[in-house]
Parts: structure tokens; C-alpha cells; sequence
């Protein structure tokens, strides 16, 4: 048995306003153990966000526990970049914001950044770059303080069909080849299937865990390999039918 | 800075170019042209005596009586006044309101306590406090000055915490995520994020310190533009009250020209 990374105990969460609460979580209950990528699926307005939020610390549980182990890094629908800094500074924010901007964690940041093909960007604004390059370095920004659990909302969303295929193959590259642990939230079913060592499926809201699959593919854990592949439909339509039962 | 552009074009791209800088140059001359023509008229009607020069003066009388006012020496000396009440003004009014509206961004109690305050103090005609001004101010520069500085802080406190409390929520999100505290919050995000308002409270804000400069110079002054305007006005000197107006606008474009330098030099690195 891995060691788990992250750990949800009948957890909910109700969110209150002026106007009424909002009960986004109920009785939700997984873990992700380490090494291993997770995608969550649900509905929309689910709670999809809110459990990520609660992973990341962000919000506290309003009954329920969650256990997470190490650090965490958040990377978001659009890429947040900071459109006044360069690249480079903008990968240093987080080590800048932990007080850990030594020169081992700058060179560090930079290598991976250099790695996966930002290295002419380096200088550049985020404005200079296209959706797909911007994303790619929101990544690397996440991965500067060197995060045991990567959490991501949603991150390829905003691309378009084309990039967004693309820019999904090579995070998927990135998170494997940097031994990540990842929790991945997405409505898309096919990205969930084409990414995820484990897939969740969330109920309406209140966001609980209705199914949970481990796909396997036989090894196989490149995103295009697996959507060429002959499981990859039955997988489509299980999870379909579990998301819109 | 500009670095020589050594780049080369395709046939159509520089005649592209070539019609942008003919259409730029086409729009100084008739701006110069406009400009020109309105003086001409001004000057001739009067000349003709279409209209009488002694209630619209003209620009050779306004040529000649700064001519004479730098003569007799105190040219300057009014100048000099106005744009030291204005300038310190103007700073005093840009620094006080970008503080309180960090102060008023960091503590959401405050700012609702305040929010009223601040809606009816900014609602206020600032003129009507001329008569308590200068009881407690007196007639000097204090009491301008105090006018310049209430005219523009209540602007510059609004321009900037609307533009704090703007700041992009996924951004904020973002920086929590990585445990970032508010303070860091503010210098990394809010602060630099709200640059471009920054830039824009100043310029609304050289009109306001000149309205304020003025005003006060209305109510309380012996000395000033807006004091060689309103002596102009009460002894009938219309060719003062032109002269003093025209040298408030060369002032008032030369500031706001300021500003625009400087914008050109901090956006520079941020947007392209
Ligand atoms: N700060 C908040 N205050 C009150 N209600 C909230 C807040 N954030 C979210 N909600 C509500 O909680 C529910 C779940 O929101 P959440 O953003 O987690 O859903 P989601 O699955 O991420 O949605 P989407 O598919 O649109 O990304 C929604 O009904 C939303 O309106
Ligand atoms: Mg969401």
C-alpha cells in the first residue's frame, strides 16, 4: 500500500451568504496516494472547485477531515501569469511568496523551465506568448517550490481544441516525468480517461463521490496513445452514463 | 533609448507606414492650423473692431501685457506661487488619498464604516468650506494649499481603492494558494496590478489640483494666477484675466505631459 497524499473523510462544506447557504459538499469521502494522477469529474456548479479549494487548505471543512501530506501547488483555469512580470519572475513568484528564493530553488525553477521549452521565453511577458507556451509556464511556476501534490482546476479549459490536446500531452509528460502526484478536476470526459491512473465521478451538488475507476490502458499513459486506444470509448461511455444517470 | 530599427519591410508594409506618418502629420498641421486660425480671427476682429477689444481682449494684447508683467518682474513671481501651491498640492492630495486607500483595502470594517463619509465628502462642493478655510488657514498659502489638497485627496482615495478592490479574485486565489500573507498579498498583486489606475488618478488629478489651486486663490490670495484673474475681473483688466487663463493652460498641458512621460516610463516594462 502506497502512502496516501491526500486523505477526505466524510467531508462537507456549506457555504454561507447573506442570501441562504449553499451546501457544496456532503459526505464526501477518496484518497490519492502518492505517484498517483487522479482526475475528478462532475456536473457542473457540483462542487468540483470547492473540493480543490478544500484540498489546497484554502477553505476550512464544515464537518468531516482532511489529511493531506507535503505541500501543494494550485494551478488554475486560465494561467494567472502576472502580465508585469517576465516569465522567469513570474516561475519565481511562488518561491518569492515561501521565502525560498535561493539560488538552488531559482536554478532549479529555471532548469525545468529550460526543460520544457521555455527557456527562449525566459525574458519574454506573458502577453508575448501563446495560450498554450502561457499554460505550459503556469506549470512550471506550480511545479517551482517543488509541490508533493499538484492540484489542477480545470487547466486546459480556456485553450482551444487543438492546442489544448497538445498542451495536455505535454503537461501530462511533464507531471510523470517529475514523479507528481496530481489531482485533476475537469468536465471534459475524454481528457479525465486520457490523463488519470484513477477517475472519480462527483453527484450533483452536494459534491460526493458517486464512482471511482482505475484505468489502466496496460501501462499505457500517454494521452494520445490512449485515445487511439480500443478501451477508450468503453470507458467514454461509462463514464457518461455515470455523469448524466 | 530607441533603438535604430534595422528591420525590413515588405513593399506593402512601407506603404502602409509611409500613410500612417502622412495621415500623423496631417493631423498636427490642422491641429496647428486650427489653432492658428482661431488666434487670426480672435486678433482680426478685434483689429477691425468687429468686436471690442477691451471686453475680449486679443492675443497681441495678451502678448503684450505678459510682456509687461515680466517686466515689471512679477511674472514669475505669480507663476512661481500657483505652481508651487498646485505641485505640493498634487502630491500631498496623491499621497495622503493612495494611503488611506490602503488603509481602507486593507480593513474591510473601515471601509464600510467609512464608505458614507467618503460618498458625502466627495458629493460636497469643496468651495462652500471657503469661508471656515480661511478662518482656520488665514489668507496665506496654507489655506490654498489646504483647498488643493481636500479638492484632490477624496478623488485620489476612490480612483485607487476601486481599483485595489478590483483585483483579479483567481489572482488573490492564486497567491493564497501559495500561502501568501496580505501583506504580500498587497505588494505582490494589488500594488502592482493597479499601476494603470495609478497612472490615471494622476492625470484626473493634475485638473483637480489645478481647480484646487485656483479656487483657493479665488477665496484667499494676494498673489497667483487665479489671483491676477479675479484682481483682472474687479478692475475691469480683461487682457489680465486672458493672460493669467492663457499661461494656466500652457502650465496645466505641461504638467499633464509630465504625467504622460512618466506613464511611458513605468508601463513601459509591463505591457506590450
Ligand atoms: N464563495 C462562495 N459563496 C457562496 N457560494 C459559493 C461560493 N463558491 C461556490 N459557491 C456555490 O457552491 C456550488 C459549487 O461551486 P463550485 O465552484 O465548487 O462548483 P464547480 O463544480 O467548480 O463549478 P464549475 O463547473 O462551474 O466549475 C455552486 O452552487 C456555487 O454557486
Ligand atoms: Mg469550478
Amino acid at each position: 500500500m502506497k502512502k496516501e497524499m491526500l486523505l477526505f473523510s466524510d467531508v462537507s462544506l456549506i457555504y454561507h451568504t447573506a442570501r441562504g447557504e449553499t451546501k457544496a459538499a456532503e459526505g464526501l469521502s477518496f484518497s490519492v496516494s502518492e505517484g498517483e494522477f487522479v482526475a475528478v469529474i462532475g456536473p457542473s456548479g457540483c462542487g468540483k472547485t470547492t473540493l480543490l479549494s478544500l484540498a489546497a487548505g484554502l477553505l476550512k471543512p464544515s464537518s468531516g477531515s482532511i489529511e493531506r501530506h507535503g505541500s501543494c501547488g494550485y494551478m488554475l483555469q486560465k494561467d494567472e501569469l502576472f502580465r508585469w512580470r517576465t516569465i522567469e519572475k513570474n516561475i519565481y513568484l511562488p518561491l518569492e511568496i515561501k521565502h525560498q528564493k535561493t539560488e538552488e530553488n531559482r536554478l532549479r525553477a529555471r532548469a525545468l523551465a529550460v526543460k520544457y521549452g521555455l527557456g527562449d521565453f525566459l525574458q519574454s511577458y506573458p502577453s508575448q506568448l501563446s495560450g498554450g507556451m502561457r499554460q505550459r509556464a503556469a506549470l512550471i511556476r506550480t511545479l517551482a517550490t517543488d509541490p508533493d501534490l499538484l492540484l489542477l482546476d480545470e487547466p486546459f479549459s480556456a485553450l482551444d481544441y487543438q492546442t489544448r490536446l497538445n498542451v495536455t500531452e505535454d503537461v501530462a509528460e511533464i507531471i510523470r516525468s517529475e514523479g507528481k502526484t496530481a489531482l485533476l478536476i475537469t468536465h471534459d470526459i475524454s481528457e479525465a480517461i486520457s490523463l488519470a491512473d484513477r477517475v472519480l465521478v462527483l453527484s450533483p451538488r452536494p459534491a460526493r463521490v458517486t464512482h471511482e475507476h482505475t484505468l489502466d490502458f496496460g501501462g499505457e499513459k500517454k494521452p494520445m496513445r490512449r485515445r487511439e486506444m480500443s478501451g477508450f470509448s468503453g470507458w467514454f461511455e461509462i463514464l457518461w452514463k455515470e455523469l448524466n444517470g | 533609448m530607441k533603438k535604430k530599427d534595422t528591420r525590413v519591410f515588405s513593399a506593402e508594409h512601407r506603404k502602409f507606414l509611409k500613410k500612417r506618418k502622412r495621415n500623423i502629420a496631417l493631423v498636427w498641421s490642422l491641429r496647428i492650423g486650427l489653432l492658428a486660425l482661431l488666434l487670426g480671427l480672435w486678433e482680426l476682429s478685434t483689429q477691425l473692431g468687429w468686436v471690442d477689444a477691451f471686453l475680449v481682449s486679443s492675443p497681441s494684447r495678451i502678448a503684450k501685457t505678459i510682456a509687461s508683467l515680466y517686466r515689471e518682474g512679477t511674472l514669475f513671481y505669480h507663476i512661481g506661487t500657483t505652481l508651487w501651491e498646485t505641485l505640493v498640492g498634487f502630491a500631498i492630495a496623491v499621497a495622503v488619498g493612495y494611503g488611506v486607500a490602503l488603509a481602507l483595502w486593507w480593513s474591510e470594517t473601515v471601509r464600510k464604516v467609512l464608505e458614507p463619509y467618503i460618498v458625502v465628502i466627495n458629493a460636497l462642493p469643496k468651495i462652500a468650506l471657503g469661508p471656515l478655510i480661511i478662518i482656520w488657514f488665514g489668507t496665506g498659502s496654507s489655506a490654498i494649499l489646504f483647498m488643493t489638497v481636500i479638492v484632490g485627496v477624496i478623488v485620489a482615495t476612490m480612483h485607487m481603492l476601486s481599483a485595489f478592490i478590483e483585483t483579479d479574485k483567481n489572482k488573490i486565489l492564486l497567491l493564497r494558494s501559495m500561502g501568501a500573507s496580505k501583506l504580500q498579498l498587497l505588494t505582490k498583486l494589488v500594488i502592482p496590478s493597479s499601476l494603470p489606475a495609478f497612472i490615471s488618478m494622476l492625470k484626473v488629478n493634475v485638473g483637480m489640483a489645478w481647480i484646487g489651486s485656483v479656487m483657493g486663490e479665488y477665496i484667499v490670495s494676494r498673489a497667483g494666477l487665479g489671483y491676477l484673474i479675479v484682481y483682472g475681473g474687479q478692475v475691469f483688466r480683461l487682457d489680465l484675466v486672458m493672460s493669467a487663463t492663457f499661461i494656466l493652460c500652457v502650465l496645466a498641458a505641461g504638467m499633464y505631459f509630465l504625467v504622460v512621460l512618466l506613464e511611458k516610463l513605468l508601463v513601459k516594462n509591463t505591457e506590450n
